[in-house]
């Protein structure tokens, strides 16, 4: 079971990110688990200074940025 | 099937990017004939009347504004994914209050503000021993002056408006960052952002070139997408104040004659959520018909520095008190940059 945390408040990009994720455990077809990250501390946990984050298996995978569902579908097979 | 979305149609890189810019270049030249030819021939209007020279505003400004920001701010977009908070974060760390103030505030030119990712980067910074002070000058500048300001300017006014408003932003935001520096107000940021203990992460998958390029044009669809209405609207209501709105009454109102003008409308301006999109248009016309130029900058800044909804998510890492200093010493700045540019240009 792959763990996918999105971190962010909750606006437009986070929702697009997490959108992206689904659509990228659906490709790829692996079990995932998704869950969201949305308090202060928490997010500053990892470590990020930009919203959203990408966090895969315990680790930042992206921040800043919204990657696309591909690219994730090819982190999870990475 | 999955495979569908994978198959899309593969333009090379270069082509793509070449094609974009060819046809970016046809359409900004064709824009003049193009617009005189419908005001004036289809629309026979007549050249130098109201209601011609209304429309012929508009039809060529309308797709100038929009052309300049599409280029600019894909590239600018382009250009920032190099730029890492996090790397900017370290570097003004270990700085002197003046250049690290400095460094600061010219770092807010490039960082688009979105309120979502201010408290992360408030905490990030603070937490990192950037310097109080040093992050205000960064959360004044951000928002105030970036490329989409910038570019609206430019494109309305020429460059020499453009960068007038660039200096006077950043002298506010470096200002403001020396003076809350100096008041030692550290007790005023709520306490738990000095309890967090933050990692310090480096993504894992660095994006490629091509995933920039595609987070660019994404974001700048983005950008567009939200600001359009407000740049066709306000053309369009600069567009009618060009043609119809008599001088006198803007000047009667907003001139120099008028001693308070700029304070009045720094306190209109300060609690109004707009970006430069939806305001600088207008400023235009009011300029264009005998606002001072010290008045327009001072409720542009005013108006893209502060905003409810801004100090409303800045509440949950500041204290009352220090949320009141910053939205007074701001003011104050963007004031007193009003004064200085009446004076200068009477």
């Amino acid at each position: 079971m792959t763990s996918i945390q999105v971190l962010g408040h909750g606006c437009e990009n986070c929702k697009r990110l997490e959108a992206n994720a689904r659509e990228a455990v659906a490709k790829t077809g692996i079990e995932a688990q998704i869950t969201k990250v949305t308090d202060d501390p928490g997010i500053m946990a990892f470590g990020i200074l930009s919203t959203p984050g990408l966090v895969i298996d315990g680790t930042v995978a992206s921040y800043g940025r919204v990657p696309s569902a591909d690219e994730i579908a090819r982190w999870l097979k990475a | 099937m999955t495979t569908s979305a994978l198959r899309r149609v593969h333009v090379p890189l270069p082509l793509g990017v070449a094609a974009a810019v060819v046809a970016w270049l046809v359409a900004w030249f064709a824009n003049l004939p193009l617009a005189n030819w419908l005001a004036f021939d289809v629309l026979r209007l007549e050249a130098g009347s109201h209601l011609g020279e209304a429309v012929a505003f508009f039809l060529l400004d309308t797709p100038k504004v929009l052309l300049l920001l599409l280029g600019v701010v894909t590239v600018v977009s382009f250009l920032r994914s190099f730029v890492e908070p996090e790397r900017v974060r370290r570097a003004l760390a270990g700085r002197g209050t003046l250049p690290g103030t400095v460094a600061a505030a010219s770092f807010g030119i490039i960082t688009p503000f979105c309120s979502c990712s201010a408290v992360p980067l408030f905490i990030g910074f603070v937490e990192a021993g950037v310097p109080l002070g040093v992050t205000f000058a960064f959360l004044v500048s951000s928002p105030m002056v970036n490329e989409v300001a910038i570019v609206l300017l430019w494109g309305l006014f020429g460059p020499g408006i453009a960068l007038a408003y660039m200096a006077a932003g950043l002298a506010v935001a470096i200002t403001s960052g020396l003076v809350i520096g100096r008041l030692g107000l550290e007790r005023y940021v709520e306490d738990y952002v000095w309890t967090i203990r933050a990692g310090s992460a480096m993504p894992t998958f660095r994006p490629t070139l091509a995933d920039r390029l595609h987070d660019a044009w994404r974001s700048t669809a983005d950008i567009l997408g939200r600001v359009w209405p407000w740049v066709v609207g306000g053309i369009a209501v600069g567009a009618f104040i060009h043609g119809f709105v008599p001088t006198d009454l803007v000047v009667a109102i907003g001139g120099s004659g008028n001693p308070l003008a700029v304070p009045a409308l720094v306190a209109i301006g300060v609690p109004l959520y707009s970006n430069a999109a939806g305001t600088i248009p207008i400023v235009e016309a009011l300029l264009g018909n005998g606002l001072p130029l010290g008045s327009a900058l001072a409720f542009m800044m005013a108006v893209t520095a502060l905003s409810v909804p801004e100090l409303v998510i800045l509440r949950r890492v500041m204290k009352p008190r220090l949320l009141a200093v910053f939205v007074a010493v701001v003011s104050s700045g963007i004031i007193a940059i009003g004064y200085l540019f009446n004076a200068f240009t009477a």
